[in-house]
């Protein structure tokens, strides 16, 4: 079907407003999660047929407001200004109605219609709040309808009334809006006249808006003046702006942009006056009872671990069955393919390159999955801000936010999930920070290589030896995130004004489209970087491929299969049965060390030995430094890349390779320096893609794999080379 | 009757209070008043977090927290107790 007309509606209001509820509603699945070009705020857009048209619906980003002191609200004000949807719904929050206001008279200042939406209107009934909605209407000049997004309500009527307010041949409404008081005004109206004389036709903006932002001395719209124009004008302009705001500060002996909020805030106060009733109904607030528990002084903090752990064994043990699933099935492939295709370059590719290091990340996918179901449970609930307020004291001695600590210990998990979970943070100093520090909050995938070498080297110690190694990760996240807030990221932490919103019953749909937003990135990931990873990884290790081995292992194998062939046939049958057991030991044993010198002879075994020198310092030989640049595509790999060069065969045999490590001259000293390595070094590559993603430049992602990197050797070094001197 | 004079962060547990006054930067200031710190808007300090840093605060019906340091920055007048 084909709908002959498009319209581009933009969904503004403030945070907690319930607007990306009405936006899931609107759209349902069919939405696009991406980034605004350039930041890296969270871009929703999706679409709806309904009544003949076709809605192109944005969520712009929650915001209090619409100056440019914060990337969201530059973000959503550009949009409204520079795209132009054909009607921005303003989703108000009833039971807020007079801070939800003040976005609401912004818009009416910016050239653009508006429709308000009323919502939560179920819970201002409940609390005695009763909102006249023709009063508000005609107050502000704005269609004004009620929703309960929740429940999916008035959803129907607010789009009846967008297609009305598109199709009204009646122009913009130019009154009703925020009347300053009489100082302002005469700065305003001069102003607009004069910025209308000279560079009118370079804007499509409104010239009050104009001048009323350049009064507020706004960085973003004074830059567009200069760009906008020839230099000359602009600059004139923003001469004569100047020139009001100094007479403005000297009148009221304040900013005048401070003197405006508060006027507009005096304007709202006078409509909250006309079009609010309170009526004090005896009520029993639900929110507050719940944070008399949640948020309390004794239980408060006993609750919130409690949450946290519930939130791990749930991904760990559930998450556990649909892993096993996903393994066999990764299993079955490999088996239906290696039956499949011929031996040979192409099977090796698929099996060993494609299948293995896609695999390796795939079967994290329930547990990332039922992470983030639990932080939009959080999120949604209205518990995120409440772990925030509990965690904000410690997490702010780092020079971080409160909401940080739910993504750092995310991080124990796996860094992939954590990193995508600081969308959560809104400023993008904290967001960044927190983003570069999670690899030092110790993963799963390293815990088999501490399991190994604590287990092997400090046997009845490896419990302590491991956790020094969690405590010495959250000591070096600490350290460099001080070092870091205070060289790169200079400046102040994001004021901490958070908004504790009332619990909500959360929607399970909203529950699982959140879930999905971030399950599909990470899907995404695996087929792209994490497969061109792996590729280059396997073909690093299977090239050359015409070794010239130091001895012919085919004829040796054929040797013993021929020694035992004639030993057995001169056996009975269980004699028979132990001596085809020590020949396929011999054959295996000959496998291993067929398989040790091919890896040592493809290129990534030289590129090791090419590293050796790098890593002899801190005690790690060749066939170490070739393990630990394989952990590069994951960490999981290091351990199996280590089993091929010792040549013990498969990683299950842990204790075997154990032995040949002792054997192999690699001392307890080295074997914690290592660990410590292993602990420090450079990232995953997953977790570079997620750093990538997340802070939208190669740049960080780069300083994230050559600072840790770095510190990783040092402290190695340190260690390694001190604790020589002492033992 | 002013009342007694303080910073909002002196104030305890189930006060009240009314702000006389906002200080601090540019941008915290303004954020601070866009979210309805307002000179002579009613504040209520819910309680202290655990680690007694941040304050919840309900200012104009909603709730919200501000660390210490920052409402060490605002200035009220009028401080009594129980809720408005």
């Amino acid at each position: 079907m084909k709908f002959p007309k498009t319209l581009t509606i933009a969904l503004a209001g403030n945070p907690n407003s319930g607007k990306t509820t009405i936006f899931n509603n609107l759209t349902g699945t069919r939405q696009k999660v991406g980034n605004w070009p350039g930041v890296t705020v969270e871009k929703k857009e999706g679409h709806l047929h309904k009544h003949g048209y076709d809605f192109k619906i944005i969520d712009l980003p929650g915001t209090y407001s619409l100056t440019a002191f914060s990337l969201e609200e530059i973000v959503a004000r550009d949009f409204i200004l520079d795209e132009k949807p054909d009607v921005v719904i303003d989703i108000i929050d009833s039971t807020n109605l007079e801070r939800s206001l003040y976005l609401a008279t912004q818009l009416r200042e910016l050239d653009t219609r508006v429709v308000f939406a009323l919502n939560m209107s179920d819970m201002a009934h409940d609390r005695g709040i009763r909102i006249d909605d023709s009063k508000l209407s005609e107050l502000l000049d704005v269609p004004v309808v009620y929703t309960v997004g929740n429940r999916d309500e008035g959803i129907d009527d607010l789009l009846k009334k967008v297609i009305e307010v598109a199709e009204s041949p009646k122009g913009l409404p130019k009154e009703r809006r925020v009347k300053y008081s009489k100082d302002i005004e005469e700065a305003i109206a001069p102003l607009s006249d004069f910025i209308a004389d000279r560079v009118q036709d370079s804007f499509s903006y409104d010239v009050r808006w104009i001048a009323i932002k350049l009064l507020e001395d706004d960085a973003v719209v004074k830059k567009r003046v200069l760009e906008g124009t020839d230099n000359h004008h602009g600059k004139i302009v923003l001469e004569e702006a100047h020139k009001h705001r100094e007479r403005l500060t000297r009148q009221y002996n304040e900013d005048p942009g401070i003197v405006m909020t508060e006027e507009r805030y005096g304007f709202i106060t006078g409509i909250i006056r006309e079009v609010l009733k309170t009526s004090r109904k005896s009520r029993v607030d639900v929110s507050r009872n719940i944070d008399l528990i949640l948020t309390n002084r004794f239980l408060g903090f006993p609750i919130f671990i409690f949450f946290i752990w519930l939130m791990f064994q749930m991904t760990f043990t559930l998450g556990a069955y649909p892993m096993g699933w996903i393994e066999s099935g990764i299993d079955l492939i490999s088996g239906v393919a290696g039956g499949l295709l011929p031996d040979g370059l192409f099977k090796s590719l698929i099996i060993d390159g494609i299948i293995a290091g896609v695999g390796s990340v795939a079967i994290f996918l329930p547990n990332i999955l039922i992470l983030f179901f639990c932080i939009a449970l959080f999120e949604d609930t209205g518990y995120m801000a409440r772990a925030a307020f509990l965690m904000d004291k410690i997490m702010h001695l780092i020079g971080l936010h409160g909401k940080s600590f739910i993504p750092m210990l995310m991080g124990f998990g796996c860094n992939v999930p954590a990193i995508m979970a600081t969308r959560t943070l809104e400023s993008r100093k904290d967001r960044i920070l927190t983003v570069l520090i999670n690899p030092f909050m110790s993963c799963s995938a390293r815990l088999p290589i501490y399991i190994l070498l604590a287990g092997t080297f400090f046997a009845g110690r490896a419990g302590n030896v491991i956790f020094s190694l969690y405590l010495i990760g959250i000591v070096f996240a600490i350290l460099a995130g001080r070092l870091i807030r205070s060289t790169l990221l200079k400046g102040d932490t994001a004021p901490f004004v958070m908004e504790l919103p009332p619990y909500r019953m959360p929607m399970f749909s909203s529950l699982m489209i959140h879930m999905w937003d971030r399950g599909k990135i990470f899907i995404k990931k695996m087929g792209g970087i994490i497969l061109i990873g792996s590729v280059i990884v396997w073909a690093l290790s299977a090239f050359p491929q015409n070794i010239q081995f130091s001895r012919d292992y085919d004829a040796q194998i054929r040797g013993i299969e021929a020694l035992y062939q004639a030993k057995m046939s001169e056996v009975t049958v269980p004699a028979g049965e132990a001596l085809e057991s020590a020949r396929d030991d011999a054959i295996a044993e000959l496998e291993r060390a067929r398989s040790a010198e091919k890896a040592e002879k493809s290129y990534i075994g030289r590129m090791g030995k090419v590293m050796a020198p790098v890593f002899a310092p801190i005690g790690i030989d060749w066939r170490g430094s070739v393990a630990l640049l394989t952990g590069f595509v994951a960490k999981e790999i290091v351990v199996s890349t280590m089993g091929v060069l010792y040549a013990t065969g498969s990683e299950e045999e842990g204790e075997v390779l154990g032995n040949v490590l002792k054997t192999s001259g690699m001392t307890p000293l080295a074997a914690y320096a290592m660990m410590l390595f292993v602990l420090l070094y450079i990232p995953c590559l997953a977790t570079i893609a997620a750093i990538k993603r997340e802070t939208d430049s190669w740049r960080w992602a780069l300083f994230s794999v050559a600072f840790n990197t770095s510190l990783a050797w040092i402290v190695a070094f340190v260690v390694y080379q001190g604790g020589r001197l002492f033992i | 009757m002013k009342g007694q004079r303080m910073y909002l962060s002196e104030m305890e547990e189930g006060q009240t209070g009314v702000i006389t006054r906002v200080g601090g930067d540019g941008s915290f200031r303004r954020r601070l008043l866009e979210m309805g710190f307002i000179k002579g808007s009613e504040i209520y300090v819910e309680k202290y977090a655990p680690l007694k840093d941040p304050i919840e605060l309900v200012i104009k019906g909603y709730h919200v927290s501000l660390r210490v340091e920052e409402a060490a920055q605002i200035t009220v007048e009028n401080v009594r107790e129980g809720k408005a």
